[in-house]
């Protein structure tokens, strides 16, 4: 009786943090918004939508199988297809399924929301851009293919995981992924028109709704409960406190880095660094969140922020555009946290930092190659980028033939 | 008649509206513009510093009988005036005629 409690407690936990990952979409969605000009809005809005549909569809017809294919015990899994759909095995329903931890539909469930987040995050760096029809193509190959085929390596049981290398909720697997094809994407795109004047230096392209941004953010914060809370894949009392301790204080260390570190840089408060600091502590907490102390998180925090602050100008710098700092935040804030954890916490040591540098470093070679073939493909056919009359024009209209605020009257101080 | 047209600081707007009554004008149209000028913005954001020529105004709009002019310049010269640059202008136009849609009235009586 008491085992069927706990195995009832542990799946409702799980479920939670499903819809805390699923909010999370919202998050992405409201920052990403508020980071861009009104002209691009509805699509943005459109591609959020289409990225979580298409995702769990997509893992529903393949990625969960691809991902979990179950490798054989202690072989060096590379890849692995146990076949389309979802259908729960004899047992899944029961405690026997994962030692009375969730059921197989919630597991399938909380993996799902996570596989669409790493086409999010390419989202807001292509923003403003690239055409709608190419974005979705590059989606549906990158959620339903790439992200399966690499998480199963880790997650999945796979090589990586054979190898020692540590993902928590994944700094690497999900935020680098994502990243990384964001990298890809911005560099076969181009900058936004204006984004760089004639001398080459860069130019602000204010958001256009910074109480919607900073919605976002808190949004991403309070999801992150559910994707660092669920990632220890029990209600594990010890584990799971532990592990909100350690993403909120990274979170807030983060923030806190970011914002004095701008300042000293730029004499300005800006409350946009302030939101990338605060992701950049999660997305770098997210490796080894069940790892830390709290003074470690702390730290992986503080560096993150300050990485975010850098990271953001050498985009600038390399005169890639960026519009919401997804590369700062998750491609070079997803790499810190997952070497963090061979420098901070329970599992810090060379010979663990050794294997979490290869493990960031055949995922990078898989994510950047994959992107650079899907979408160099994509742009040598039917092309990545939208007209520049159309372009200036605003993709809402040129895409959708909409407005986000068609009776929106602007009333200036 | 005269129009009289003002370009003034929003944050003076309701000090010439008040002003504007005290002479009793009671009547008129305004709306926000957005002009260039030598006025600077300093932004800073994400790192990146600019600033606009971008300036925001208010523009009032005052058909007046003759007798009213200049007791409405006068209004508004002292109600706006911060005396720094970017005052704003005043400028004052002939009017032919003025109807009152209502009753058909013209002339000056149609504005009271």
């Amino acid at each position: 009786m008491e085992s069927t409690a706990l195995f009832t407690a542990n799946n409702v936990w799980m479920m939670i943090c499903t819809a805390l990952v699923f909010f999370m979409h919202l998050g992405f969605s409201f920052l990403e918004i508020g980071l861009t000009r009104q002209k691009n809005a509805v699509n943005i809005l459109f591609k959020n939508f289409f990225v979580i549909t298409a995702g769990l569809l997509l893992y529903c017809i393949g990625g969960f199988n691809l991902m979990y294919p179950g490798f054989e015990e202690g072989s060096m899994g590379f890849f692995k297809f146990a076949g389309f759909g979802i259908t729960a095995p004899e047992g899944g329903m029961s405690a026997e399924y994962a030692s009375g931890r969730y059921t197989w539909w919630t597991d399938f469930l909380f993996q799902a929301m996570f596989a669409a987040t790493a086409a999010t995050i390419v989202s807001g760096a292509v923003a403003e851009r690239i055409k709608l029809k190419s974005f979705m193509i590059f989606t549906v190959i990158y959620v339903g293919l790439v992200y399966p085929i690499i998480g199963s390596w880790k997650w999945g049981s796979g090589f990586l995981d054979q190898m020692g290398f540590y993902d928590f909720a994944g700094s690497t697997l999900v935020h680098s992924v994502g990243g990384w094809a964001a990298l890809i994407a911005i560099y076969l795109l181009g900058a936004r028109i204006g984004k760089f004047n004639k001398e080459g230096k860069p130019n602000a392209i204010p958001g256009h709704n910074i109480p919607l941004a900073s919605a976002g953010v808190l949004i991403l914060w309070l999801g992150w409960f559910g994707f660092n809370g669920g990632s220890v894949l029990s209600a594990d009392p010890e584990l799971t406190s532990l592990t909100l301790v350690t993403t909120c204080l990274a979170a807030a260390a983060g923030g806190v880095s970011s914002v004095l570190f701008s300042n000293i840089l730029y004499k300005n408060f800006d409350l946009t660094m302030f939101m990338n600091g605060i992701l950049g502590g999660l997305v770098g907490i997210t490796a080894g969140a069940d790892q830390m102390s709290p003074i470690d998180a702390i730290l992986i925090g503080l560096i993150a922020g300050i990485i975010i602050v850098l990271g953001v100008a050498l985009v600038d710098k390399l005169k890639l555009d960026d519009p919401v700092g997804a590369i700062a935040v998750h491609l070079i804030c997803g790499i810190w946290g997952t070497l963090s954890v061979g420098i901070f916490g329970a599992m810090a040591g060379l010979n663990q930092f050794l294997i979490q540098l290869i493990g960031v470093g055949i995922v990078g070679a898989f994510s950047v190659i994959s992107a650079l073939i899907i979408l160099y493909t994509i742009k040598a056919t039917i092309g990545l980028r939208v007209d520049p009359d159309e372009e200036l024009k605003g993709l809402d209209l040129s895409e959708h033939g909409m407005d986000a605020y068609p009776d929106f009257r602007l009333n200036q101080h | 008649m005269k129009k009289i047209e003002a370009i003034i600081r929003k944050s003076k707007f309701d000090q010439v509206k008040e002003a504007l009554h005290n002479v009793e004008v009671n009547f008129f149209s305004y709306w926000d513009v957005t002009g260039v000028g030598n006025e600077k913005e300093g932004h800073v954001y994400r790192g990146i510093s600019y600033s606009t020529s971008e300036i925001q105004r208010r523009y009032i709009s005052i058909i007046v009988n003759d007798d009213f002019v200049q007791p409405t310049i006068n209004a508004i010269l002292k109600s706006a005036a911060t005396e720094k640059v970017g005052d704003g202008k005043i400028f004052v136009l002939p009017v032919e005629e003025a109807y009152r849609i209502r009753t058909g009235e013209k002339g000056g009586k149609s504005l009271n």
